[in-house]
């Protein structure tokens, strides 16, 4: 069976108790993103803040309707990119959007990924994909949001 | 018998008709097809009878003074009247081939563009696909026309409130059987209503054709839409029934090539139906697939199948009923509902369930199988559907019942 290389304990974790779950104020963003091909949602808001004039993630606050991949996804992101400057968060997305089109062929680095490389399995099933990108994608669209909001 | 269920197919030897049937998915499990509401498989009959076509006959019909283009011509022309035979139309000029029951439901939606005027009403329900709606939505956008709908109710049945259907009324577009909870409406009840007002009625065919024996007088049908790859046809093939005064009364909805009667720089005039509603080169290889379906069906008996899948329903609702972490949505009994069972498990999400079964060979429906009002009137997100057909087995009905405990366990549920 491979389904333990798919649903590895960290993402079952994730899923059972997720992080930094539930909507909180105040916030710089907010948006709204959907699956339409199964009705997964998440309702995400982010607030940045300006350390020596580089903004910095100081807060990712979400709601959302899915299943454990894309629930534990979110969680897993929130850990990743609140604290971290937008730059550097950005590029840790970025590198979990190519892991996640590798077909189950990449090498996840567990330097930048950290939790996120248990997901490595999911690029397998490529139907499964946009379920572990959908909290990433609606994290992208709110920052970029913030960013503009705060020019 | 088949535990307890009684038998109406030689299903052993339908599964050898299915060359697909035989081969292995994940892990070299046995496939147990579990998704036919989403589109058939094909017995060997359809796929010689396309590769034929492409080897004998492969010409443009309705065309060129050539014998293949007579030969192409005479079976598109021959599956029409087949077609016509199996929905017991009083004429093939009554079946229009379309890309799919979507276009077809477009066809008419788009038809009566023309002739819908503000303060018109348009009336389907919350049981739909989103084929027979959001077509619906835009005419109503496009003309001003108002939509309304006959609301589910918790059990998934359609609630029959008369009151919805008025003067105002045009055209009432209803599901044959639901996607999701396998719903049959009281077509005939709403037929007449819509006729009482001189309201058109359209019925969204693609689940109630495959499964059920149909007969458009019977229904009181003026349009009925389905699609040929549902019912063990190929992929690419819609099929519009409209009785012929309302097929005639309708424009045209895609123009150009080989519909029209005579073209001017100014002005151009159109064939009669089917003609006027089938522009362009016709897709004879997938109609001579659907013919040989069609044939496929009418030896096994459109009766035998539907009481075949009414068996397999009863048994898959008995299953999934014993199990106490399991919702069915929509009716627990096989009383005017088809042979799909969709299903909610307590903590497990529906795209988790689906893999587990994709790594057991079972292959299911998840998410909300394009009937989200459906889906939020029964207060759930989303949902896993298994349906049934000709080929499918008792024991692959045990096989879903074991791999949802599975699931169950997986995710420390059970």
């Amino acid at each position: 069976m491979q389904l333990e290389s798919l649903y590895q304990d960290i993402i079952l974790d994730h899923y059972r108790n997720p992080h930094h779950k539930g909507l909180r104020d105040p916030f710089d963003a907010e948006v709204h993103h959907v699956n339409p091909v199964c009705g997964d949602e998440v309702t995400l808001r982010v607030t940045l803040k300006d350390v020596n004039g580089e903004p910095v993630v100081e807060d990712v606050s979400y709601d959302s309707l899915g299943c454990s991949i894309s629930q534990a996804s979110a969680s897993v992101m929130s850990d990743l990119v609140i604290g971290k400057p937008v730059d550097e968060a950005m590029t840790i997305s970025q590198v979990f959007l190519e892991l996640m089109q590798s077909k189950g062929r990449g090498e996840p680095d567990e330097d930048v990924l950290e939790d996120a490389v248990a997901f490595a399995g999911v690029s397998k099933y490529p139907a499964r994909i946009k379920c572990a990108l959908l909290g990433w994608m609606a994290w992208k669209d709110a920052t970029a949001q913030a960013m503009e909001a705060a020019r | 018998m088949s535990d307890g269920y009684p038998d109406h197919l030689d299903v052993e030897a339908i599964r050898k008709d299915f060359p697909i049937l035989a081969r292995t998915v994940r892990n070299d499990k046995p496939l147990v097809y579990l998704d036919s509401g989403a589109t058939s498989q094909h017995p060997v009959a359809v796929l010689d009878a396309e590769r034929d076509y492409y080897e004998r006959h492969n010409a443009a019909a309705h065309r060129g003074t050539h014998l293949l283009g007579e030969e192409a011509t005479e079976i598109y022309e021959g599956t029409r009247a087949k077609l016509a035979s199996f929905l017991g139309a009083a004429s093939p000029d009554e079946v229009v081939f379309t890309k799919s029951a979507t276009e077809a439901i477009n066809l008419v939606a788009f038809g009566l563009a023309w002739s819908l005027k503000p303060g018109d009403e348009i009336l389907i329900s919350e049981l739909e696909h989103h084929a027979n709606l959001v077509p619906w939505q835009q005419l109503a956008l496009r003309t001003g026309a108002t939509l309304k709908w006959f609301t589910e109710r918790p059990d998934g049945r359609l609630d029959m409130d008369q009151a919805l259907v008025t003067e105002r009324t045009k055209i009432v577009a209803v599901t044959g059987q639901s996607n999701v909870t396998g719903v049959i409406p009281p077509l005939r009840e709403i037929g007449e209503l819509a006729h009482s007002v001189g309201a058109l009625f359209l019925v969204d065919g693609a689940q109630l054709v495959p499964h059920h024996p149909v007969n458009v007088a019977d229904l009181g049908a003026d349009f009925l839409a389905f699609s040929g790859h549902k019912m063990l046809g190929p992929l690419g093939l819609g099929v519009l029934y409209g009785r012929y005064a309302a097929l005639d009364a309708l424009p045209p909805f895609l123009t150009g090539g080989s519909m029209i009667e005579v073209v001017r720089m100014e002005k151009t005039t159109f064939l009669p139906p089917p003609a006027k509603f089938e522009p362009g080169v016709p897709p004879v290889a997938q109609a001579a697939g659907l013919g040989a379906a069609v044939d496929y069906l009418t030896a096994l008996g459109m009766e035998n199948v539907a009481a075949h899948e009414e068996a397999l329903t009863a048994h898959a609702l008995d299953a999934l009923r014993e199990n106490p972490g399991v919702r069915i949505l929509g009716p627990e009994t096989t009383e005017d509902r088809g042979g799909t069972v969709a299903f909610e498990i307590d903590g497990v999400h529906p795209h988790d369930v689906g893999q587990v079964l994709d790594e057991l060979g079972i292959a299911v429906r998840t998410g909300h199988h394009c009937a989200w009002p459906l889906h939020r009137t029964l207060g759930v997100q989303a949902s896993t559907r298994a349906s049934f057909y000709v080929y499918n087995t008792h024991d692959e009905v045990d096989a879903l019942a074991d791999g949802i405990r599975y699931a169950q366990r997986f995710f420390g549920q059970g």
